[in-house]
């Protein structure tokens, strides 16, 4: 019964690995630290051949290979900044999830802060305004005695009808 | 045959959508009440043959007509039937004809529920919706017809793609169109008011409930989105930036700054310029998306099958859509009054702060989106804008929104004191600084994580506190639940929708930052574990399935000895496409999940396992879930009911169509 | 007034650049190296594993770098135009067998013709990954000082090749 079992298993398996590339996993004793580190890295670092994903998540077999180069050079003693620029030498900074801070990225960087400051002050600038022409319409003209009576009697109409039915 | 009565059908609802399109609008303006009458009967017959159309192309997926390319593409003889029909929106032109079908329903709705609105004003909005109608119309029957034949036909299909083949997945994108479709109501609305000049806080009071229901629609289609996204993809994210959920998410956070400003034009009549543009912005990212996701633009795990050509269609249609609403708006808006008066600081002026920063979050992540764009038509380069920029931008953008989101309530119209304000919510912010001072303590987290707790107790206690206020001030002697019931719904529907923000921002705070993974090669009898959980793997064997093979893995979890659960992840292979699947076993709990996933396999029996623990995950899940109820109970107002019912009141003896239509409208609202 | 031109002004800016972007292809990974130094090497050959090929053996040379693969379907695609190119002698190409077992890509190479001077066996992807390669059939252009030139990603096509590879390696061949 098993050894048709294991013959069942092998070809999915088979077809799986041909498919997702099988490779080396990380061996069951391996160092927890260093896992991390490459896992925190590898969210960093896109994977080149899929849409849209990260080496962490990808199992593509040129995403496999990075990460592996990725523990390497880990473990080997690079810095996490000697990682990434070894991978942004050969793939350039596509290969990156956070886009380097330089002259052609400031507006990416810097915009959203910028923007937040200028619809803020815009905003205050405009609610100014708007408090300084009301000011001046108060000032400017005054209203008939025989229209503030019509306005209160208006009011109070309008006070019973929101009595019985408030909204 | 039935394929052909369908594409019939469709060139029959763009034939109407041509007539309902422009005689209405144009009745309107000449006070021809004969020909802003059709705007309705026109409504009507586009949805009914859209629905004929819709109604033919399931029954292909059904009957497994492979003669036609897209049930081709997208089926599969083996395929259970209830994906069958999901089929017929799981490729690029069925989803057409889904989003066309979702918008003929609403115009249609808009068209029966809107008695009681003046016949210009319906007129007008129907045409507008007509306009959009005749766009997707034209684009589904030019460039991307779900009818097309495929001669000789295929002996089986491709089957649907098994990412797809989910109960998450059936209802996400109908969610999704929903949401986004809907704000073409509020669009249409906009339009309208912009045309005749008029805007008013009746305007506003028209709009609000359809906007308020398409905003709950998106809000469940983002979150099945992220909740399929969770369970399916296997590796425990939920969120990734990646420009199909921006697409989505830049008119979620417009669509609340719209909310919002409606409810101060309907109250106070101001805003009304800005609401308008509000509003045909949120539809134009919806519309942006729908350009995103098609045109092969942007790279992207969602995307459909990219065609420059269609991209070129979409992108014309943007343009004649976006471009001609926003040039009558610059046209007609100065020339809309100001409205009332509100001081610096008064509740207007706090969500005229909350719609600044919410469009400033969406500006944000539009420029994050499209920036790759940007840089490669200049020729400055390619780079990736992912994850870790978002997070790094968008978050403490965020901060302010949710920061002043539990102040707001407080605020009173037209004018309040800031000493006023800090007074009412003084004691709770101490009482949430102490509470959140003891719970740094308590779990050491990142700064970040702090402030993020800091600020959904904040939200949650002020939230409450506010509510608890209300409760209390009712006449002495009255009974608790009547107190409650006396409040408006829309009331609670703040309450409960601002509460739901909370526990959303809880949910995410408590997994960024104390999730635990270890991806670890297993074989059966091996062991591992995180966050405290033990995961025995102790069983391994082969399943099958309708359209595919697995092989499922058994994992005994226990903490401290004790047993917690058992979890049968699989590793599917979907024979016809030969692709793999991962269907992630998770152990659901309020304060926490624990989450197994089979990766690859490296030899006979042994396989990568990632063993998760996940603190409050579900309240993601949960928050958004709220925010829909608040929102759903927000649009139940009794003011838009007792307005429907007045005004089929007062309506001459109808015909028994119309009062069926009519009762139905009374009991939907 | 001319504040709620605004939203139709950045909706146009963007509709201009989304324009732009349809004839764009956002998947294509731009080389780095255009203008540098190719990165060195030194494997073993495919067909005499005994050997080795490197870098400075093509020195002095505009030569042609192929990466290839037995397993790989678009390399078939192109192979007729790399067999073309080959016979006019214009241009000395290697190939760089990526990700392949030996046999595998001596057997190809059998059957469908061999274009090249000399194949390096890249059995672990190590060269490739250094050159930046992502995807397989990937052709550079080298000068003869080791200078990487031109990136070519994607099967040749005969007009590609007359249109981008051949200009060039005339040029470089006068320098």
């Amino acid at each position: 019964m098993r050894k048709s079992l294991k013959a069942l298993l092998v070809l999915p398996l088979l077809l799986m690995s041909l498919v997702a590339g099988a490779n080396d996993a990380p061996p069951a004793a391996a160092d927890p630290d260093l896992e991390k580190r490459v896992m925190a890295l590898s969210e960093e670092l896109r994977c080149l051949v899929c849409q849209n994903q990260t080496l962490a998540d990808s199992h593509a077999e040129l995403a496999v290979d990075l990460k592996n180069q990725v523990r390497e050079q880990l473990a080997s003693g690079k810095t996490e900044e000697q990682v990434v620029e070894y991978m942004v030498e050969r793939y350039g900074d596509f290969v990156l999830y956070r886009p380097p801070v330089k002259g052609s990225t400031w507006l990416l960087w810097f915009g959203p802060f910028a923007l937040l400051v200028g619809g803020v002050a815009a905003l205050g600038w405009k609610l100014k305004q708007r408090g300084k022409a009301a000011a001046r319409a108060d000032d400017a003209g005054s209203v008939s005695d025989a229209d503030l009576k019509r306005a209160a009697a208006l009011l109070d109409a309008d006070n019973q009808a929101n009595r019985k039915d408030p909204a | 045959m039935i394929p052909e009565l369908g594409n019939y059908s469709l060139m029959l609802a763009l034939a109407l959508a041509f007539v309902q399109a422009t005689l209405p609008i144009a009745g309107s303006f000449n006070g021809n009440a004969r020909w802003m009458a059709l705007g309705r009967t026109t409504a009507a017959g586009q949805f009914a043959f859209v629905t004929i159309a819709l109604g033919c192309l399931i029954h292909a997926f059904v009957t497994n007509d492979f003669s036609l390319t897209y049930v081709a593409s997208n089926s599969n003889s083996n395929l259970p039937v209830y994906y069958r029909v999901a089929g017929s929106w799981g490729g690029h032109e069925g989803s057409l004809l889904l989003w066309v079908w979702m918008l003929a329903m609403w115009t249609f709705a808009v068209a029966a529920l809107s008695r009681q609105l003046p016949d210009e004003t319906v007129a007008r909005v129907l045409g507008t919706m007509g306009l959009i109608s005749i766009g997707f119309l034209l684009f589904m029957l030019f460039t991307s017809n779900p009818f097309e034949r495929l001669l000789p036909a295929a002996p089986d299909g491709r089957d649907l793609n098994p990412l797809l083949q989910d109960f998450g997945m059936i209802i996400h994108p109908p969610l999704l169109y929903m949401g986004y479709v809907g704000f073409s109501v509020a669009f249409a609305f906009a339009i309208a008011a912009l045309m005749g000049g008029q805007l008013d806080a009746a305007w506003a009071r028209w709009s609000r409930p359809w906007t308020t229901v398409a905003w709950v629609f998106l809000t469940l289609g983002i979150f099945m989105g992220s909740f399929w996204a969770y369970y399916e993809l296997g590796w425990g994210g939920w969120w990734f930036w990646d420009a199909v959920e921006n697409a989505s998410f830049m008119p979620w956070l417009v669509g609340t700054a719209l909310i919002h400003s409606l409810a101060v034009t309907e109250k106070r009549g101001s805003f009304k310029n800005w609401t308008v543009l509000l509003a045909i912005i949120a539809f134009s990212l919806s519309l942006l998306g729908t350009f995103l996701v098609r045109s092969g633009v942007l790279t992207s795990v969602h995307a459909f099958a990219t065609d420059p050509e269609r991209g070129l269609f979409i992108l014309i249609f943007l343009a004649i859509a976006i471009g001609g609403s926003l040039t009558l708006y610059a046209w007609r808006a100065p020339s809309v009054g100001i409205g009332g008066r509100f001081a610096l600081v008064s509740r207007e002026s706090m969500l005229l702060v909350n719609n600044v920063l919410l469009l400033v979050a969406a500006g944000t992540v539009l420029l994050g989106t499209l920036y790759p764009l940007f840089l490669d038509a200049l020729g400055l380069g390619k780079i990736s804008v992912g994850p870790p920029y978002f997070d790094s931008v968008f978050v403490p953008l965020m901060v302010p929104v949710l920061l002043l989101m539990a102040i707001g309530p407080f605020a009173r119209w037209k004018e309040s004191l800031v000493t006023d304000l800090a007074r009412k919510v003084r004691w709770v912010a101490l009482g949430v600084v102490i509470v959140a001072a003891g719970l740094a303590v308590a779990l050491s987290p990142s700064p970040m994580a702090a402030l993020g707790i800091l600020l959904a107790l904040w939200i949650l206690a002020a939230t409450a506190s506010h509510a608890v206020e209300r409760v209390m001030h009712g006449p002495k002697g009255t009974p608790l639940l009547r107190r409650i019931a006396s409040q408006p719904r829309s009331y609670w529907a703040m309450i409960i929708a601002h509460a739901g923000v909370g526990i959303f921002v809880v949910g995410v705070t408590m997994v960024k930052s104390f999730e635990t993974a270890n991806e670890v090669a297993m074989r059966p009898g091996d062991s591992t574990s995180a966050g405290g959980y033990a995961f025995r793997f102790t069983d391994l064997r082969e399943v099958k399935g309708p359209n595919y093979i697995a092989a499922r893995g058994t994992f005994e979890v226990t903490k401290d000895g004790k047993p917690v659960s058992i979890l049968h992840p699989e590793k599917r292979l979907y024979t016809v496409q030969q692709m793999p699947m991962t269907e992630a076993a998770i152990d659901r709990n309020f304060t926490h999940d624990l989450y197994v996933s089979l990766g690859e396999a490296t030899a006979q029996d042994t396989w990568v396992v990632r063993v998760q623990y996940k603190p409050f995950v579900g309240w993601i899940w949960g928050g958004c879930i709220i925010m829909s109820l608040g929102g759903f109970l927000a649009a139940a107002d009794r003011r838009y009911r007792v307005a429907l019912k007045k005004r089929s009141e007062t309506t001459e003896a109808p015909t028994a169509g119309a009062a069926t239509v009519k009762a139905a409208a009374v009991k939907a609202v | 007034m001319k504040r709620f031109l605004l939203p139709l002004g950045i909706f146009l800016t963007i509709l201009l650049f989304l324009g732009v972007g349809l004839k764009l292809n956002p998947r294509e990974v731009p080389s780095p190296f255009i203008g540098k130094a190719a990165p060195d090497f030194r494997l073993a050959q495919l067909h005499q594993a005994g050997q080795t090929i490197s870098k400075a053996d093509m020195a002095g040379k505009v030569w042609l770098l192929n990466v290839w693969a037995s397993w790989c379907v678009s390399c078939r695609q192109e192979h007729p135009v790399l067999m073309d190119l080959a016979r006019t002698g214009v241009v000395p190409m290697v190939g760089l067998n990526y990700k392949d077992p030996r046999e595998d890509g001596i057997a190809w190479l059998r059957q469908h013709g061999n274009p090249y001077v000399m194949s390096a066996y890249d059995r672990d992807g190590r060269v490739g990954i250094n050159y930046g390669v992502y995807g397989v059939p990937e052709t550079f252009v080298i000068d003869k000082q080791g200078v990487i030139r031109l990136k070519f990603t994607g099967p040749l096509t005969k007009e590609a090749v007359a249109e981008k590879l051949l200009p060039l390696i005339k040029e470089l061949n006068r320098a």
